[in-house]
């Protein structure tokens, strides 16, 4: 557990290290900010369905930012490790090849969490200066940010994966980018394919990361996409340990 | 400390080492030499629990490297080839996080970080960034680090690379400091090196173990134990068969030299002292002589004679 401790310290602390961690800051504090005031001022223009927070969650700037921000967090975590030939003095010291993939992966989430935080203020202030309610009641906060951090778990185990597969960098991003938006994407086929049977339609449904968001900002709390996503990060951080166990073997 | 049995490792279809077999005992400094592509980082690697071997077993501090590799790692300090370290963390923080890694924490890890530092002379870039530090620095910092937790053993894939004649006689000295209470397997080029700091050197070529003794006595069995150079005006002489019938020259070669000056090396026994005797003979054969002297063979000899492809 300490062993875990100090690696997961290093993966935090190495983020803020390198100008990555501020640039992918800047970019989502830019892209959520944007969102956020043109979310306000569409329902400024008259009465409207939806809520602030719903708004906030549910454009298509929203989601093209956040497809994004994998590729950039996850890219480097063993690829790096790999390239610098820093792995050779991390598995010679005595550390378990699992509390290693743990410590990536969790780096990378508690990155991914810093990042949210901001956006946390924006419906404080909001709030604050209206005195009107951004959401419908409470758990809709609770279910939109509990869902962008299951959502993200998964992207970024997946990030994980496509990192371990390669010493470079940039691969490692082209992968995890591809594999994310083809995930995304197979969530919007019912959008697009309108002439299919409910049944294929459902299912579909239950891939979709926008409909789930559409749920959760709404404050309704599923647990099918809760199970779908953290059972799905568990697979993923299994065949990632798989690969970094058998790199040693090829080599 | 190191027991190695009938290690093999083959990548792809090429053997890199084929059914090593070598013991180091605790307390010794080994030197492995071999030319480049011999296999001694790869054994280095595999003792290290880097990566595991085709065949046969290895085990460091009685833990076997591969199946008990969390142990054996505990006792064992590495420092491989080309020094990888993370360039974007400052040496203390460096320091401490593998001291860490390595399970030792607070005050003990304080003192050893400023042991270590104050024995590789980094006391005064310890707030320095990894990346912005010299070749030499970055080498003494994965020095520092690899004997950060005090192991048993320590296996140093050629420390002195990249170091000035300054450094490498520092490091040299370090590494002979630290014989006296760890067992240490360091591979080098820098033959007087291994001379000056090793106990025993195991000499390998194309994955296989060619020598396994001290440096004295290698030098001992070599054949080319000892050299003689003389050079003379012979006069109506030819010299090299006069020189050739002395008792305990195996060989002369002449070299040419300017005017009529001849340069004979003579190879001898490495026992047997044959100068005064030519002298004797210069005088009675009225020669002039203007060099006689004698050289031992070094361990580069005794290298170039086990590695050299025939």
């Amino acid at each position: 557990m300490r062993v875990f401790l100090t690696l997961l310290g290093r993966e935090v602390r190495s983020y803020f290290y390198s100008p990555i961690a501020y640039v992918v800051l800047v970019f989502v504090l830019l892209l959520t900010g944007f969102n956020f005031s043109a979310g306000v001022s569409l329902l400024n223009r008259g009465p409207s369905e939806v809520t602030v927070l719903e708004a906030f969650f549910n454009t298509v700037l929203f989601w093209f930012g956040y497809v994004l921000i994998f590729p950039l967090i996850t890219m480097r975590t063993f690829s790096e490790e790999f390239k610098m030939g820093t792995i050779e003095t991390l598995m010679t010291a005595p550390v378990g090849d699992i509390s290693v993939v743990l410590s990536k992966f969790f780096g990378a989430f508690i990155f991914y969490v810093i990042l949210w935080i901001p956006s946390i203020l924006y419906f404080v202030i909001f709030e604050w200066i209206t005195s009107a309610q951004a959401a419908r009641a409470s758990g809709a906060y609770f279910g939109s940010y509990l869902l962008l951090l299951v959502m993200g778990a998964f992207y970024i185990s997946v990030g994980c994966l496509a990192s371990s597969l390669t010493r470079n960098q940039m691969i490692a991003a082209v992968i995890s980018f591809a594999s994310i938006t083809l995930l995304f994407f197979t969530g919007l086929l019912s959008f697009i394919i309108l002439n299919v049977s409910p049944v294929v339609r459902d299912l579909i449904g239950y891939f979709s990361a926008i409909e789930h968001m559409g749920e959760f900002s709404r404050g309704l709390i599923d647990s099918r996409p809760l199970v779908y996503y953290l059972s799905m990060t568990v697979l993923m951080l299994f065949i990632t340990l798989q690969v970094f166990q058998a790199r040693k073997w090829r080599s | 400390m190191i027991e190695v049995k009938n290690l093999t490792k083959r990548y792809a279809g090429v053997t890199a080492i084929n059914d090593l077999s070598f013991e180091v005992g605790k307390g010794e400094i080994v030197g492995f030499l071999g030319p480049n592509g011999a296999g001694k980082s790869t054994t280095m690697r595999i003792l290290s629990s880097f990566m595991p071997a085709t065949a046969g077993t290895a085990s460091v501090a009685g833990y076997d490297v591969f199946k008990q590799s969390l142990k054996a790692r505990r006792h064992l300090g590495y420092l491989p080839e080309n020094v990888p370290l993370y360039t974007d963390m400052r040496v203390d923080e460096y320091l401490h996080y593998r001291g860490s890694l390595k399970g030792i924490h607070g005050r003990k890890l304080r003192d050893r970080i400023v042991d270590v530092k104050e024995l590789c002379n980094l006391t005064d870039v310890e707030r320095k960034i990894i990346g912005t530090l010299s070749k030499g620095y970055r080498q003494r910092v994965g020095l520092a680090e690899a004997m950060i937790h005090e192991p048993d053993l320590l296996i140093l894939d050629e420390p002195t690379i990249g170091l000035d004649p300054n450094q490498i006689r520092q490091v040299r000295d370090l590494i002979k400091n630290l014989g006296k209470r760890h067992t240490i397997l360091l591979s080098t080029h820098i033959l007087p090196e291994v001379e000056m700091t090793c106990t025993r050197v195991l000499i390998i070529n194309k994955g296989r173990i060619e020598a396994s003794d001290s440096p004295a006595n290698l030098l001992a069995k070599l054949r080319s134990a000892s050299e003689v150079t003389i050079e003379a005006q012979t006069g109506a002489d030819n010299g090299g068969d006069q020189l050739s019938a002395i008792a305990g020259v195996k060989e002369v070669t002449l070299q040419p030299g300017e005017d009529d000056w001849k340069k004979f090396i003579l190879r001898v026994d490495a026992s047997s002292e044959i100068r005064e005797e030519v002298f004797r003979m210069a005088v009675n054969r009225k020669w002039n002589l203007r060099e006689l002297s004698r050289s031992r063979a070094t361990l580069e000899d005794v290298f170039v004679e086990m590695t050299q492809a025939d």
